[in-house]
C-alpha cells in the first residue's frame, strides 16, 4: 500500500470534489434533455488543425477532440448531444496542460454561440454550487475574488487588444504574435473578477466556426476564462462542406510546410456535413474547471496521476 | 542541440555564446493556437536575469559545462582563491558568484568548481561540514523564555541559531544547503 500521507493520499479533497463536479455537470445535461453519447477514441482522421497534433495509434490516431463524430450525429438528427471523454494532444505538458485530459463537449441544433455563452453560465454555477464553492456568490482562486452574478463579462478579442497589448489584433496577426498575446498579455488579465467570454476571434483561427455575416472577417468562437485560465472554446458551427474542406486543406498544407505530421482528409464527416443543421458547439476543460473550483495551480492537483508518476 | 520543447528548470543553454541556465519553465499554449515556452533565464556569468518566450520551431546549443575538484586556498582583495588538486591551476571567484557559499568556506575544503570554457562561474560545497563554535552565551539552565535555540558564531564568522547546549569551542555540523544546524560533534 502507498504510504499515508503521500501524493495520492493529499488528493483525496480534490478527487472527490472532481467527481461531484462532473456528476453535476452529467445531472445539468440530463435534466436539461441532452442525450450522453460516447464516440470512438480512435480515428483514421483527426481534424486538420495547425497547432494540435494528434498521438499516433497504430495507423491511427487518438482524438484531439470529439468534434468529428459529434457534429455526424447532429447530421442524423441528434439535437442536443454532449459527452464527457479523455483527448489526446502531443508535446502539450505544462501548469494548464496534460497530453490526455478530459473534455466535456456540447452541441445544440439551432443555437449560436451566444446561446452557448448563457449555458456556460449556467453550467459553472450549477457545478460551483454543487461543490459547494461559489455558494455565496463568488470563487477564490489563486488570490483573486470571482464573483459569479450572471450575466458575466463579454469583450471582443479586438477590444481585448486594445485594452492589454502592445498592437491591434490586425497588426499582432500580420506579426505572427496573435497567439504570444493571448496567451501571455491577454488572457492572464480576463476572469480575474468574474468569469469572462473573449468573442469574435478572427476567421483565420477558427478552422471549423462559422464566420459572423456581418464582419467576415470574425469568426462566430468564443473563449471563456476564469481566473486567467481558458476553459472553454466554442464556435457557431461552419455547416458549409466545401467551405470546411478550404479550411481543412490549407491546415494541412500548413502541416506539410511545419514539417508536421498531414492527416488524411476526414471525407466522411465532410460528407455528413452536408446534412448538418444550424448549431452551436463547445468544449471545456474538466480538469481545468476541478483546478479553479478546488484553487489548485497545476492540474496535477486534481488528477489522480500525471505523466510523471506512472 | 536542444529544442524549446527540451527546455525545462535548470537546463542550460547558450545563448550568444554565453551560458544560461533555465530558472523557471512554463508551458503555454492557446487551445488552437501556437505551443509557447516560456522561460526565466540566467546568465551563468553575469547573473543577468530576464524572461523569454520560445516557439517550437527554436533550438539551442548546450552550454557545456563541467564540475572540477578543487581546494579552497584564501580570500584576497574581494575573490576568493581556489586551486585544482590535480593541475595545481589557481581559479579566482568574486564576492558575487560566491553569494552564500563565504559562510561555509573553510580554509583547505575540498569543493566543486562550476567551470565554463576555461572560466569559474560558480562553487558547490559539501552538503555537510563540521565546524567550531567561536562564540556562544552560556546556557541559562531553566531559562525557557528564551525559547529552544541561541544565536553562536562559528570559525567562518558565520551565525546561526543552535539549541541552547551548545558551547564555545565545541563543534557542530551544518548542512551547507540550509544554513542549518544539524548535530553536535564529539
Amino acid at each position: 500500500m502507498a504510504e499515508e500521507g503521500g501524493k495520492l493520499a493529499k488528493k483525496r479533497e480534490a478527487l472527490w470534489l472532481r467527481a461531484r463536479m462532473i456528476q453535476a455537470m452529467r445531472g445539468f445535461f440530463i435534466d436539461r434533455g441532452y442525450l450522453e453519447v460516447e464516440t470512438p477514441e480512435r480515428m483514421p482522421a483527426p481534424a486538420p488543425e495547425d497547432h494540435i497534433d494528434a498521438v499516433p495509434s497504430g495507423n491511427w490516431f487518438l482524438q484531439t477532440s470529439p468534434e468529428l463524430c459529434m457534429k455526424r450525429l447532429l447530421a442524423a438528427g441528434y439535437d442536443k448531444i454532449f459527452q464527457i471523454c479523455k483527448c489526446y494532444r502531443e508535446g502539450e505538458r505544462g501548469l494548464l496542460h496534460l497530453p490526455e485530459y478530459t473534455m466535456i463537449e456540447w452541441y445544440r441544433r439551432d443555437a449560436n454561440y451566444f446561446d452557448l455563452m448563457t449555458e456556460c453560465e449556467e453550467l459553472l454555477s450549477c457545478a460551483a454550487e454543487m461543490c459547494g464553492t461559489g455558494k455565496e456568490g463568488f470563487l477564490d482562486y489563486q488570490g483573486s475574488r470571482i464573483f459569479l452574478q450572471r450575466p458575466w463579462e463579454k469583450i471582443s478579442v479586438a477590444e481585448a487588444f486594445r485594452r492589454y497589448a502592445p498592437w491591434p489584433m490586425a497588426d499582432a496577426l500580420a506579426r505572427g504574435c496573435f497567439d504570444e498575446m493571448i496567451a501571455c498579455r491577454i488572457g492572464p488579465h480576463l476572469g480575474t473578477r468574474c468569469p469572462t467570454f473573449l468573442y469574435d476571434y478572427p476567421v483565420s483561427l477558427g478552422a471549423l466556426a462559422k464566420a459572423k455575416a456581418s464582419e467576415p472577417h470574425l469568426a462566430e468562437r468564443f473563449e471563456l476564462y476564469v481566473g486567467g485560465i481558458e476553459l472553454a472554446n466554442a464556435f457557431s458551427e461552419l455547416t458549409d462542406p466545401h467551405e470546411q474542406r478550404k479550411r481543412f486543406e490549407e491546415s494541412l498544407a500548413f502541416r506539410r510546410s511545419a514539417g508536421k505530421t498531414v492527416y488524411p482528409m476526414p471525407e466522411p464527416f465532410l460528407q455528413d456535413l452536408d446534412a448538418m443543421p444550424e448549431a452551436a458547439g463547445i468544449a471545456l476543460g474538466v480538469d481545468r474547471l476541478a483546478m479553479i473550483l478546488t484553487d489548485s495551480p497545476s492540474i496535477d492537483e486534481v488528477v489522480a496521476f500525471a505523466p510523471e508518476d506512472l | 542541440m536542444y529544442t524549446a520543447s527540451d527546455l525545462r528548470k535548470n537546463l542550460r543553454i547558450k545563448i550568444d555564446n554565453e551560458p544560461y541556465i533555465v530558472t523557471e519553465f512554463n508551458f503555454v499554449k492557446p487551445g488552437k493556437g501556437q505551443a509557447l515556452y516560456r522561460c526565466k533565464l540566467k546568465n551563468m556569468i553575469t547573473g543577468n536575469q530576464f524572461e523569454r518566450t520560445f516557439r517550437s520551431v527554436d533550438t539551442f546549443e548546450s552550454a557545456d559545462l563541467e564540475q572540477k575538484k578543487m581546494q579552497y586556498l584564501y580570500k584576497e582583495e574581494g575573490k576568493y582563491c581556489f586551486m585544482d588538486n590535480e593541475s595545481y591551476e589557481q581559479v579566482y571567484l568574486t564576492e558575487a558568484q560566491i553569494g552564500d557559499a563565504k559562510n561555509f568556506l573553510l580554509d583547505n575544503i575540498e569543493v566543486e568548481i562550476l567551470m565554463y570554457e576555461g572560466k569559474p562561474l560558480d562553487v558547490t560545497l559539501p552538503n555537510f561540514i563540521d565546524v567550531v563554535v567561536t562564540k556562544a552565551d552560556p546556557w541559562a539552565r531553566g531559562d525557557s523564555v528564551s525559547g529552544n535555540t541561541k544565536p553562536v558564531t562559528v570559525q567562518t564568522g558565520y551565525q546561526l541559531q543552535v539549541p541552547p547546549f551548545i558551547e564555545e569551542g565545541e563543534k557542530i555540523r551544518i548542512d551547507t544547503r540550509s544554513g542549518e544546524y544539524l548535530t553536535r560533534v564529539k
